[in-house]
């Protein structure tokens, strides 16, 4: 963990103000912009979680080296009311809001890695990682 | 982030101009279907070229905004989404269904025209 840089979610303006940020991060990484515009709306996924259904809360970015290969790391984390059912939550088309359902899983899909833990009444706090791809170009 | 919209004959287009927060594409949304009724417009393009994100809310925005202007008895064409935008939404699980979508401002006229064109023709007109 070498610099880094969170941001307070507390109204839907900071969707745009963190997946922008998270593109600025990624990018001198070397991903392709492909792989940048998948982590800006993985990010903007999350993100909208959290203003959606905590109201407030704070993304994190970082950058993470394991061996030669590089990554981000995004972590979205809240205090809200926190998911009573995360296998349910990860399901294509399932929302207890007024969205697609479509984030979670979507934002899973979009990411190399991807954590959930959440406690109801607690919060929720996700994890995901996207890697450098060593072979692109 | 204001979208200017523009009437041209019997369009409306509206060059969106930088990154919308929900509540931008929200007020564009409004904007556009009321200005289809007061400039009685026959056709709607957007222009998202400039979005380098379209997530699932920006996605079902633009979708619903299309329906309401189908209903107003308009067309929407929604152009300019760029290719890794494409990839983004398809690994996301996003559809535009039901929407018109072209390449670019004038693919996308020349859609509606041919398109509002071939209507009339079928009233007669």
């Amino acid at each position: 963990m070498e610099h880094e840089v969170c941001i307070p979610v507390s109204s839907e303006i900071d969707i745009v103000t963190a997946r922008q940020k998270g593109r600025q991060m990624a990018a001198p990484l070397g991903f392709s912009n492909t792989e940048l515009t998948l982590i800006a709306t993985a990010i903007s996924e999350v993100v909208r979680n959290i203003v959606e259904y905590a109201r407030s809360g704070e993304l994190c970015l970082d950058i993470v080296r394991e061996g030669d290969r590089r990554g981000i790391v995004v972590t979205a984390q809240d205090r809200g009311p926190g998911i009573p059912n995360i296998k349910l939550a990860m399901q294509d088309g399932y929302s207890t809001g007024k969205s697609l359902g479509l984030g979670l899983p979507g934002a899973k899909r979009l990411m190399d890695e991807f954590e959930i833990e959440s406690e109801v009444g607690r919060g929720t706090k996700i994890t995901m990682k996207k890697w450098v791809q060593k072979n692109a170009r | 982030m204001l979208v200017p919209i523009l009437k041209q004959g019997d369009y409306l287009i509206a060059s969106i101009q930088s990154e919308l927060s929900d509540a931008d594409l929200l007020k564009l949304r409004d904007d556009l279907v009321r200005r289809v009724s007061e400039f009685r417009s026959r056709g709607v393009i957007v222009d998202v070229t400039v979005l380098d994100v379209m997530d699932s809310f920006a996605t079902r925005t633009l979708r619903a905004m299309a329906h309401m202007i189908m209903l107003r008895g308009a067309e929407t064409v929604i152009v300019g989404i760029q290719p890794e935008v494409a990839f983004s939404m398809v690994q996301l699980g996003l559809k535009l269904e039901g929407v018109e979508t072209a390449l670019d401002l004038e693919e996308g006229l020349a859609l509606l025209d041919n398109r509002i064109k071939k209507g009339d023709k079928k009233l007669g007109t």
